[in-house]
């Protein structure tokens, strides 16, 4: 029985990559416990590194180790992988191109009960403007997995953007998957709805609900940022009323502008944003209440989709 | 104890990488000369007579690693690497030039080089990374990482210098290139790091002090770090900031700035000099 969780998909996914080839190592900042990395450690222990409460060091010694031939994956929490190590994982890894695997985890407001300190809501904007970077951001356990099973031969550094708790399974187990392609989940002729993260699972809620006001919406699972597949951004944009994007993360820099860039030339429907507003995070008893706080639900995408089309209209 | 002949070839290496640091850098145009040739010595000592590697094969993975922290100072490493043979001599001309493919600072895509450094702090992490990664493929390569006096400022340097400690990396060898001198002003007044010798002995690593420009100390320091087990060594090593040029030693001025013709020919002549009192 699969679990719903992606750290736990990621953990096995990372001692299967661990299994099938010894250049694989792992480096942890003392999260391994949260970042789920101590399943690694616990069968190949001479391939990990506990390097201390010491981000920036772990990353650059990453750099070091992919030098030397290895598949380094570093582990800690999105908003220290990309704020505190940013310097670090730009210019040790990035610039010279590095096959470093970075595991945002905890990402978004996923750690909900830490708060504003621990929670990322900018991690996207940060990763997305360094060159050479892919970025990546699975929708489910599923995903993670298939994602997790490319890290051997993916060219170049990769950020991976983990959520901390279980998430609905939207994507489908027996398609084939690619890292940088964009999936159609739901076809539908009035809306397109671009989602990445846990918001896939709410923009797919969101269409069942408009479906039921006579609302054809189609959501797009878009679980590579970087390189966005622009071809596929614009085709699925083609032929609606309007547009939608939804993602964990402020509105600034994010997936809603990942889209708007991709779409820039071309004739498209009205685009409007559902993300967080330019704010920090804040500490909440569960995950549900915090993202319904922030308009992170269903209902404030389906009611987005509604406020565009009306617009249309006039 | 390295043979006199040995020292006197290595001092005269040392005087050739000081002069295609000048020639490098030419007239008029800004260089960080003080910190490359302070590093001159050192540099010599490493890739000439120290370091297992081998000029044709600079791929091959078991090459010990010259890594510069420091990585504004890397005229020096160029300078070594032309010696050599590795860099093609002429391409010197095309230091910090848009099609030229000698950077600002140390980059993979000149032959050679073994990491992006110079963003300060970084290079003795990524050398703790390839430490620990060669131990693990059971390679006999060493690690050899130069940082600056000023750099070490930085506190990625000790979380690294922890990190090392943690896992005895006997295979990494730190220097410090104790020149007194970053970009704007003396390390005492700027930013003074007092007991450097005792502060790397209580972040675990057997530390030593030489004179930087005394090349049989160097070698000797080095074979040193190569017998000590267990735990990794610094090499703090007392330097000049500018060494070899009058007017650019013990100076911040010549920290990154540039040569007028008669400067830039009074040290070439005065380098001249000192490989001639050599012979």
């Amino acid at each position: 029985m699969r679990s719903p969780n992606l750290r736990n998909a990621y953990g096995e996914a990372l001692v299967a990559l661990g299994r099938k080839d010894d250049r694989v190592m792992a480096l942890e900042a003392d999260l391994g416990k949260s970042t789920q990395s101590v399943m690694f450690q616990a069968e190949f222990p001479d391939r990990y590194f506990q390097m201390g409460i010491a981000e920036q060091d772990m990353m650059s010694t990453a750099a070091g180790m992919a030098l030397a031939g290895m598949i380094p994956f570093v582990h800690t929490f999105a908003i220290f992988a990309t704020g505190r190590a940013y310097d670090q994982l730009r210019n040790s890894i990035c610039v010279p191109n590095l096959p470093v695997r970075i595991c945002g985890s905890s990402a978004g407001l996923s750690d909900f009960g830490d708060g504003k300190t621990h929670q990322s809501v900018e991690d996207v904007a940060l990763m997305r403007a360094i060159p050479n970077l892919t970025v990546i951001c699975p929708a489910d356990s599923i995903e993670t997995t298939k994602m997790m099973e490319q890290m051997l031969d993916w060219p170049g550094p990769v950020y991976i953007r983990i959520n901390r708790n279980d998430l609905p399974f939207v994507t489908p187990e027996d398609e084939p998957y690619k890292i940088g392609k964009v999936s159609l989940l739901r076809p539908g002729r009035d809306v397109a709805i671009f989602a990445a993260g846990v918001m896939v699972s709410k923009a797919l809620e969101a269409a069942t609900t408009l479906e039921a006001d006579g609302i054809s919406a189609r959501v797009i699972n878009v679980s590579t940022i970087k390189p966005l597949d622009r071809d596929a951004v614009i085709r699925c944009a083609a032929g609606v009323d309007a547009i939608v994007t939804a993602e964990e993360h402020t509105l600034i820099g994010g997936l809603g502008s990942a889209v708007v860039e991709a779409l820039r030339g071309e004739a498209h429907a009205p685009v409007e944003f559902v993300g967080v507003t330019d704010r920090f995070g804040t500490s909440a008893e569960r995950y549900d209440i915090l993202m319904e706080r922030y308009g992170l639900t269903a209902e404030v995408i389906a009611a987005t989709a509604k406020t565009v089309l009306r617009k249309n209209d006039k | 104890m390295a043979k006199p002949d040995e020292i006197r070839r290595l001092q005269s290496i040392a005087c050739d990488l000081r002069a295609n640091v000048i020639r490098m850098i030419g007239v008029g145009k800004v260089g960080h000369i003080g910190g490359s040739c302070s590093l001159a010595e050192i540099a010599a000592a490493l890739y000439f007579s120290k370091m297992r590697i081998d000029p044709k094969d600079m791929h091959n993975k078991d090459r010990d690693r010259f890594l510069l922290s420091k990585g504004h100072t890397v005229p020096i490493q160029y300078a070594a690497l032309i010696e050599m043979g590795v860099i093609p001599r002429e391409h010197s001309s095309g230091l910090k030039t848009l099609e030229g493919n000698l950077q600002g600072h140390p980059d993979m895509k000149t032959p050679g080089m073994e990491a992006v450094t110079g963003s300060l702090g970084q290079g003795l992490s990524i050398g703790v990374g390839m430490a620990l990664a060669l131990r693990y493929k059971k390679s006999p390569a060493r690690i050899y990482v130069a940082m600056g006096d000023g750099e070490i400022a930085e506190g990625q340097i000790w979380e690294a210098a922890m990190a090392a400690a943690r896992y005895k990396l006997d295979s990494l060898t730190g220097i410090v290139d104790r020149n007194g001198f970053q970009a704007t002003g003396s390390t005492k007044d700027i930013f003074e790091i007092p007991n450097l010798v005792e502060k790397w002995r209580a972040f675990g690593w057997h530390a030593l002090a030489v004179d930087g420009h005394d090349v049989g100390a160097v070698l000797e320091a080095l074979d040193e770090a190569e017998a000590t087990k267990g735990v990794p060594t610094v090499i703090v090593a007392e330097t000049v900031k500018g060494k070899g040029i009058s007017f650019a030693e013990n100076t911040s001025a010549f920290h990154n700035a540039s040569l007028t013709q008669a400067q830039f020919d009074q040290a070439l002549a005065e380098i001249e000099d000192a490989k001639r009192v050599l012979q």
